[in-house]
């Protein structure tokens, strides 16, 4: 807009922030007391923040482009246009997010209390109970899919950085990508059709969730590892082969030291994505109302199925069920959340000066 | 990574050994992608070699179920597909281009925060939020638009149809279509934007003439990937679909076609004899679809590497 002295001699004139702001002012209004109309007129039953909200954006683009239009030329409207929907487009991708957010914790704290972090659902039907089994379950289930597939993760992540050339390492990639594609309900089925062949149809337990599990946690572990091992410098691992230092001790000593924070960050970031799945363990872990910490024997409680199933089986009294699945997602978003950001910590904080 | 012929490094048992398991576990991930493939063929061929009558009651047998249900799949995540595609162009637009360059990647933070919401609760918020708001809104669609046939009447009362399993499904695709895109478009050359900026383009145009031609590559494979989830999407579409196995391109009836994840998810808990063989069997297709998706998308991306110079 500083531009508009220099411009306006060859009778270009660009709008003015101030006509802007006003045209935005303007739709928000016009949009507003729509809705308020609509409301009062009874075709909408409360006041609709999102139809609001869209409608607002929209007349937006729309009157700054005529405006444009008429004022700037073809051209330069165009480019408002586009801006203006570009904008409205991350508006409206926002709009789930905090809907369910906002729907998350209100419906999930009347039962945020101290009795769903102490009780398991043995023995309930109506009102009480809570999740403790299936937190239990999920950390256990969670914890070994996460033994089994760090070591794995890691050492394939250093195999193609430190090791592998040619085909091997290409297919080995190749395939590590096309793995994260795998749907969990298909790596759930993998699980059970492995141990059904072994130990008989009707298996359920707990270490068969953590095999599924693992089966979608290792390849985003040996990607975001690999990325990891390949910032590394060059130089580091040459200056300890100059000292006469073993490739295998310079792995472990030189290599892994400098990039753990990013490694930490990507096993807490990997963690998160596999804590929320359902699909696999509501086909091999299966469902119990009581505890269980026995990852080899006998269904077992997971949070997510935990709240499908409260969602699905409703008993006769329905309400307390969805408090209950409420409030299970809200403490899977917040397990997420809390993964998401002290990943994100981690990386900022532990990961080595220069590096980033 | 130092090549060199002239001095060898003395054997060591520590190397090897390191070097060794490091292969192994290399060699796993063949390894266990091999056995997925092959111990769900192994529990599904009896639902490929059984009697016909016995999987179904009109003897149409596994094909004849299966059909539907991967008309579901594909239905449902082209569906997703169209909603979420221009939207997160948009998007990764909006935070690699036009977003101030300090907000873009708190921005981007935001959209990530998506793909990190479980399933299951998408589910849950499609069936009671989602579903009852959008329903008003489909009864007005039918009423006005009923002659097009993707509106045909009559509608569903609760709101729990294919279009709305789609707009959760476009809601959890978003973030990685959005991701990548974003990615490939920052990666545009310097040089070509600012050339294009030089010759008196504006900022659309700019766009349109350096950046979605370099990206367009990138755009493909990540629309792909983003069909790869969406086919493979399980917990949303069980729980918000009213389901059965029907091929329809209606939107908005209560009769929509199901997916073969949803499908599986619905039926394994209480399945038992040749009905878990088949549900493996379809999982088995549900499989090999998404593994073809997933390949060509990788392909397209590996293929941009190699030849794009740019980078």
């Amino acid at each position: 807009m500083a531009s508009v002295s220099i411009m306006s001699s060859n009778g270009y004139h660009p709008l003015s922030r101030t006509v802007l702001w006003t045209t935005a002012g303007l739709s928000a209004a016009v949009s507003v007391g729509i809705f308020v109309i609509l409301g009062i007129g009874g075709t909408t039953h409360t006041f609709n923040i999102v139809g609001a909200v869209v409608v607002a954006a929209l007349l937006n683009v729309v009157v700054s482009y005529v405006l444009s239009r008429i004022i700037e030329g073809r051209r330069k409207a165009k480019d408002r246009l586009m801006t203006g929907l570009v904008t409205t487009a991350f508006l409206v991708a926002l709009l789930p997010l905090i809907s369910l957010v906002y729907t998350a914790v209100s419906n999930g704290l009347p039962r945020f209390d101290s009795t769903f972090f102490n009780a398991s659902m043995r023995n309930i039907v109506g009102e009480g109970g809570g999740g403790l089994h299936a937190i239990i379950g999920t950390l256990l289930i969670t914890g070994a899919a996460t033994v089994i597939s760090v070591p794995i993760g890691l050492m394939t992540a250093i195999y193609l950085v430190e090791y592998g050339r040619g085909r091997l390492a290409r297919a080995i990639t190749f395939f590590v990508d096309v793995m994260t594609g795998i749907p969990s309900i298909v790596a759930g089925l993998f699980a059970f059709a492995l141990f059904a062949i072994f130990l008989g149809p009707g298996i359920r337990f707990g270490i068969g969730g953590a095999v599924a599990l693992s089966v979608l946690m290792i390849p985003v572990v040996v990607r975001s590892t690999e990325e990891m091992l390949k910032l590394v410098p060059n130089e580091l691992r040459e200056a300890s082969f100059a000292l006469g230092v073993p490739k295998w001790l310079t792995i472990v000593k030189v290599v892994l030291p400098t990039s753990i924070a990013g490694i930490i960050t990507g096993v807490m970031l990997s963690i998160s994505r596999i804590i929320g799945e359902t699909a696999p363990l509501l086909i091999i872990a299966g469902l119990s109302t009581s505890m269980n910490y026995d990852l080899f024997s006998d269904r077992m409680a997971t949070l997510p199925v935990f709240v499908y199933t409260q969602y699905a089986n409703q008993g006769s009294d329905a309400q307390a069920y969805l408090d209950r699945a409420w409030t299970g997602a809200l403490v899977l978003i917040l397990i997420v959340m809390v993964l998401n950001l002290g990943a994100r910590l981690i990386s900022r904080f532990l990961s080595p000066k220069g590096l980033r | 990574m130092i090549s060199s012929d002239q001095v060898r490094a003395p054997k060591r048992r520590g190397d090897f050994l390191f070097s060794t398991t490091a292969l192994v576990a290399g060699i796993a991930i063949l390894v266990v992608l091999a056995a997925v493939a092959i111990f769900l063929l192994a529990e599904s061929l009896p639902a490929f070699l059984a009697d016909p009558a016995e999987i179904s009651a009109d003897g149409s047998g596994f094909w004849g179920l299966v059909g539907p249900l991967v008309f579901g799949t594909i239905w449902a995540a082209a569906l997703a597909l169209l909603i979420a595609l221009p939207l997160s162009l948009g998007i990764a637009l909006f935070i690699s281009h036009i977003a101030p360059r300090r907000l873009a990647q708190g921005l981007g933070y935001v959209i990530d925060l998506l793909a990190a919401v479980p399933s299951v609760v998408f589910g849950l918020w499609g069936i009671t939020v989602l579903a009852p708001a959008v329903q008003p809104f489909f009864v007005w669609l039918v009423d006005n638009l009923g002659w097009i046939p993707f509106f045909a009447g009559p509608v569903s009362g609760t709101g729990r149809t294919v279009l709305t399993v789609a707009i959760v499904l476009a809601v959890m695709i978003l973030p990685i279509i959005t991701a990548l895109s974003r990615e490939i478009f920052l990666q545009t050359p310097r040089l070509h934007e600012e050339a294009a900026l030089a010759l008196g383009a504006t900022r659309w145009e700019m766009i349109q003439m350096a950046v979605l031609p370099f990206g367009r590559p990138g755009i493909i494979s990540a629309t792909m990937l983003g069909l790869g989830r969406a086919l493979g999407e399980t917990m949303a579409v069980a729980m918000v679909l009213s389901p059965s196995v029907i091929i329809s391109f209606a939107l908005l009836q209560s009769q929509n076609p199901t997916t073969i994840a949803a499908n599986i998810a619905l039926n394994f808990p209480e399945a038992h004899g040749i009905g878990v063989n088949v549900l493996i069997g379809t999982g088995l297709i549900l499989f090999v679809i998404t593994l073809i998706v997933n390949m060509l998308a990788r392909v397209v991306i590996n293929r941009r590497k190699a030849f794009s110079g740019a980078n």
